[in-house]
């Protein structure tokens, strides 16, 4: 069964809409990653254009942080104060990304840009999960051998002695505003370039450059990312009119059953194996967009309407 | 996508009904030389729509030959070529040409173009190659060349264009048919269709139709909000996103 989408004015299967949105929820419920970053490209491989993939994403991305959110918040996971400074650093970050956006386009670059985030992003990501799963299968064999050393919480550095310090009762840190205002302006723009949550570049960069517990870091992300998105929805859609709503509701009602069977699904499966697997399609996803950037097209021209306006 | 393209059959029998009978009751004295109509002049873009066929039908007076051009609405286009840049294939010119149909489409019958001088085709734009564009001044010769050969390849490759010009079949010596196929992509707007009736090397008399394609329904509904009132739909479309993620949160707690 096919059906029109108004905005971004192509015809695809719905089942095909509402598997891809099953999938990925499925995929986010497991690893309680966002999806986004599987989302975006996925929808501009079936035909969707890539900046109504974008602004439709994100909106899809405020329905499923705010309903990922609530967990994290009951259990007293979310640091608001953290979260409140990266929010304005993203908020900032996000209103540049959404002005590079249209520059690019207009320059006739976006694809390209898109497609070299995708690429540099998904590579990095792909390859530090891979290793990361490889290690832990390494360290429960280890473990069962009883040679398993203690990891230390977080280590000091260069970034822990800058200027406006502020205390960060939940998340255990005395640290300078600077160093969260910076991550969330760095995610905010990448995220409304990419159309992506960020919280897989987010989460990292709490655990490893703010030293964050990761207690905390999923909870405070998405609480952040709602924020972001909602922003970055109302601008795409203000601005560029790119936010197709009966695509982002099809892919919300889908992730949405998708993320809770997720969910369960994922406390009874072997969490390493399954990610060296995520790794694996991440790894070949960014394999795939970089060819595409690589082999010579069969057409070197393309044609576009011009913006209007 | 292969669905059935469905055709408004009953809209082109009834039509092509009254079309005959006016034909027999018609004053036979004030009979035109060319006379032509559609099976439809609307074409609704639903949310189910997926491609959709026309008849144009007609009559000509005397024996000739009949050539329909169809153009959607005229619009800039940006045309780009890649480079390869380290490695990487990377847009590096790009062009703009003005007034550019959005869909061209043109059918005729058999060896209807023999013997039409080129100032003729060109003056109707017959054939992709004789498509009146506004072309910068900017570029040489051969570049404009390729980046409108380009401009016309591509849309081709996306079924907006008519490689081959399509057949129109005659009943008869004085009746024709030809259907003509809008892809599921087709471009909303007002569309033109010229008939041309061809005798002895010149185009002896020509007709213009007008077809309309407009989204009808709820996805209609959707467009326009989005284009009229783009802040008031970013604030619904979040509403939405986030009534869903506390409805979701709320029914699976209690699963």
């Amino acid at each position: 069964m096919n059906i029109y989408l108004p905005i971004a004015e192509i015809s695809v299967n719905i089942f095909l809409i509402l598997g891809l949105g099953v999938a990925i929820g499925l995929l986010s419920g497991i690893f309680g990653v966002g999806g986004g970053f599987l989302m975006t490209p996925l929808l501009i491989f079936i035909g969707v254009p890539a900046a109504v993939a974008v602004g439709t994403g994100a909106n899809q991305i405020v329905a499923s942080s705010v309903s990922g959110v609530f967990a994290h918040w009951r259990r007293g996971n979310v640091d608001f104060k953290m979260g409140g400074i990266l929010l304005a650093g993203g908020l900032a970050g996000s209103t540049l990304g959404v002005w590079l956006f249209s520059l690019l386009k207009d320059m006739g670059q976006i694809d390209l840009v898109i497609r070299l985030c995708y690429v540099v992003f998904l590579g990095i990501i792909g390859s530090l999960m891979m290793v990361e799963s490889i290690r832990a299968l390494a360290r429960t064999r280890r473990v069962a051998k009883g040679t398993a050393s203690r990891r230390k919480l977080h280590e000091h550095n260069w970034l822990h002695g800058l200027p406006f310090k502020m205390r960060f009762r939940k998340s255990h840190l005395y640290i300078s505003a600077i160093l969260p205002i910076m991550v969330g302006f760095f995610v905010g723009m990448l995220s409304a370039i990419m159309g992506v949550g960020g919280g897989f570049i987010m989460v990292p960069a709490m655990i490893y450059l703010l030293g964050m517990p990761t207690i905390v870091v999923v909870g405070t992300s998405l609480f952040q990312i709602i924020f972001v998105m909602i922003h970055a929805t109302f601008f795409q859609s203000y601005l560029n009119q790119t936010v197709d709503v009966l695509l982002a509701v099809l892919l919300i009602v889908s992730g949405v059953i998708g993320a809770q069977l997720g969910t369960r699904v994922g406390s009874k499966m072997n969490g390493e194996q399954l990610r060296s697997l995520l790794a694996a399609m991440v790894l070949l996803m960014a394999l795939k967009l970089l060819l595409d950037l690589v082999i010579t097209p069969t057409d070197v021209y393309s044609i576009s309407l011009p913006v209007s306006q | 996508m292969a669905r059935a393209i469905h055709i408004n059959l009953l809209g082109a029998i009834a039509g092509g009904l009254c079309f005959v009978f006016t034909m027999i009751l018609g004053n036979p004295g004030r009979a035109e030389a060319l006379v032509a109509d559609l099976s439809d002049h609307l074409i609704a873009v639903t949310t189910d729509f997926t491609g959709t066929e026309l008849l144009l039908f007609g009559s000509i007076e005397e024996e000739g030959e009949v050539i329909v051009v169809v153009y959607g609405p005229r619009q800039p286009v940006t045309v780009r070529r890649k480079d390869r840049i380290a490695g990487i294939w990377i847009n590096t010119a790009s062009e703009i040409f003005g007034g550019v149909p959005a869909f061209y489409h043109v059918a005729m019958t058999e060896d209807a173009t023999e013997g039409l001088p080129l100032s003729v085709l060109q003056r109707h734009q017959i054939g992709p190659d004789n498509l009146k564009f506004d072309a910068p001044d900017t570029m040489s010769e051969a570049e404009r060349r390729d980046f409108r050969a380009a401009l016309i390849r591509n849309k081709q490759a996306t079924n907006l264009y008519s490689d081959e010009p399509g057949l129109i079949e005659m009943r008869g010596q004085r009746l024709f048919r030809a259907t003509v196929v809008f892809p599921v992509n087709v471009p909303i707007g007002t569309y033109v269709i010229e008939t041309l009736l061809v005798r002895d090397g010149r185009i002896e008399s020509a007709q213009t139709t007008p077809l309309f394609i407009s989204k009808i329904g709820a996805g209609a509904e959707i467009y326009r909000m989005a284009h009229t009132y783009p802040g008031p739909h970013g604030l619904i479309a979040i509403l939405i996103a986030v009534v869903a993620g506390f409805g979701a949160n709320w029914i699976f707690r209690r699963l």
